[in-house]
């Protein structure tokens, strides 16, 4: 039996990557304690239908977006409401805000990101809201009423789909940004002239080439000035402006956080030397990894498969590792652990990056990182209907995305996949 | 032993993240909609839990 560490395995952020970190733990074979802390009320819970089915509901419960809780994961001790404010990892310490000082023998850093939000000469906040918590979108819901004027800043996945809901609920929507189209970094230039001519289609506006320069009303909002001096009505004020990585807590620590918390292509985070801190790992949106499968450059990947693939490749790590320092395992059982774990060193983390996007009828699914391409091409159907785009970057596939055809999109993944077996 | 699985159709999106996990159990059909083996052999339980973390709609369920 593995032994019981006394100091436990610290998940910082009890969220979707945490709980499956935790896991992945108890799964290969970690017994020992496990404390997640969480700056949010909520246990972990399932955040991208809050743009969308949740939003669109006649109420935002937490029960309808609750991850399951396993039996394995029961005794993980939650620690919610609660913000890490500081960490020192030369002692293997975290304190939270209410000065609390939790030890740890393994570090995971879940803390993932916030909201970006713009500043306003008039700092007004009533009708002004963000989506990114669970209590973000009931604070939403409440005001998306029949007729209500809403304009959303940022033309994103988040901005373009909350616009969709907003729209379907009865509200006249505005799409604000300063990119020429929507999702346009992503999709590239076809494909997102496509995603906006179908939300016009449904109704949405959109003002594109723009930017919010300041709020209007005194109470509440009545009005966002725009850049070109006019004046869009608005009632309810939605900022989708992208997000920032919630790292603050680990600042005075070796590490480099300028984007994240950057990681080996294990996770391991990294000193600023490049040497690795052995016991300290970042999962999730604020992981900044080497992937060999997209030429090994270090990036942040915000899409929803990355927190459950990385929670499970730092929580196989941890849990072999505790097995192969635990000196009441026979040898056998050691063996097998060091063979797990250099297996999965071996293997690295090389996700396939995959996304979807639904708005109004437009359903969006995609594989790889269409953000490297330089080029996409339609290769199936019609940009009008269902069709499949490819993308690539100096001649080399490196995504792909369709509307519908969702067959035919899966088909991608496994080809990376059979790239990365080369 | 068996494992019972349930798929709520009426959150199932069709995104089919959950037909890479156990392939044994799920599929797109033609229609690229959801299709899947209700009753399965124990030692697709790791597969199936699987598919239920990867579904973004949180749809499947294993029954007790």
């Amino acid at each position: 039996m593995v032994k019981l560490l006394t100091k436990p395995v610290l998940i910082v952020g009890a969220s979707m990557a945490g709980l499956r970190t935790a896991e992945a733990l108890r799964r290969f074979g970690y017994a020992g304690p496990i404390t997640a802390i969480g700056d949010e009320r909520h246990a972990p819970y399932n955040r991208p239908p809050l743009s969308k089915e949740v939003l669109s509901g006649d109420e935002v419960t937490f029960e309808s977006v609750a991850f399951p809780q396993r039996v394995a994961t029961a005794d993980v001790n939650w620690v919610l409401g609660n913000r890490a404010v500081t960490a020192d990892l030369g002692v293997q310490t975290v304190t939270t805000a209410d000065g609390q000082v939790f030890e740890y023998s393994n570090l995971v850093i879940a803390t993932g990101l916030r909201p970006k939000q713009s500043v306003f000469a008039n700092n007004l906040q009533v009708g002004r809201h963000v989506i990114r918590s669970l209590d973000d979108a009931v604070a939403l819901r409440n005001e998306l009423r029949p007729g209500a004027r809403v304009v959303v800043l940022g033309a994103g996945f988040i901005g373009c789909e909350t616009a969709a809901t907003a729209t379907k609920l009865g509200c006249e929507v505005t799409v604000v940004a300063p990119s020429k189209l929507p999702i346009q970094r992503i999709l590239g230039d076809e494909l997102a002239a496509e995603v906006m001519r179908r939300q016009r289609v449904e109704g949405v506006e959109f003002a594109m080439g723009r930017q919010v320069t300041d709020l209007v009303g005194a109470d509440r909002i009545q009005g966002v000035l725009l850049d070109n001096g006019t004046t869009l009505p608005c009632d309810v004020f939605i900022e989708a402006i992208g997000s920032l990585c919630n790292v603050e807590w680990l600042e005075g620590n070796d590490l480099d956080i300028s984007d994240g918390v950057l990681t080996d292509g294990n996770l391991h985070a990294r000193k600023r030397s490049g040497d690795i801190w052995s016991n300290v790992f970042a999962v999730g949106d604020v992981a900044k990894f080497e992937n060999a499968l997209f030429g090994g450059e270090t990036r942040r990947i915000e899409h929803w498969n990355i927190p459950t693939e990385s929670g499970k490749h730092v929580g196989q790590l941890i849990a072999f590792q505790c097995q192969i320092e635990d000196p009441t395992v026979d040898g056998e059982v050691r063996a097998a652990a060091v063979a797990s774990r250099d297996a999965v060193l071996t293997a690295s983390f090389k996700p396939v990056p995959s996304f979807w996007s639904d708005q109004f009828d437009v359903h969006l699914l995609a594989f790889g990182l269409l953000t490297l391409a330089d080029e996409s091409r339609l290769v199936q159907g019609d940009i009008s209907g269902d069709c499949v785009f490819e993308y690539y970057r100096a001649g080399e596939l490196v995504g792909a995305a369709g509307i519908g055809m969702r067959s035919v999109v899966q088909g991608y993944r496994n080809a990376f996949s059979r790239e990365e077996s080369k | 032993m068996t494992v019972k699985i349930n798929v709520d159709m009426a959150k199932c999106q069709h995104y089919g993240q959950c037909v890479f996990e156990a392939p044994k159990i799920f599929r797109l059909n033609n229609d690229d909609k959801l299709e899947y083996t209700a009753e399965a052999d124990d030692s697709e339980l790791a597969n199936v839990e699987a598919a239920i973390d990867v579904c973004p709609m949180q749809a499947i369920f294993i029954v007790e």
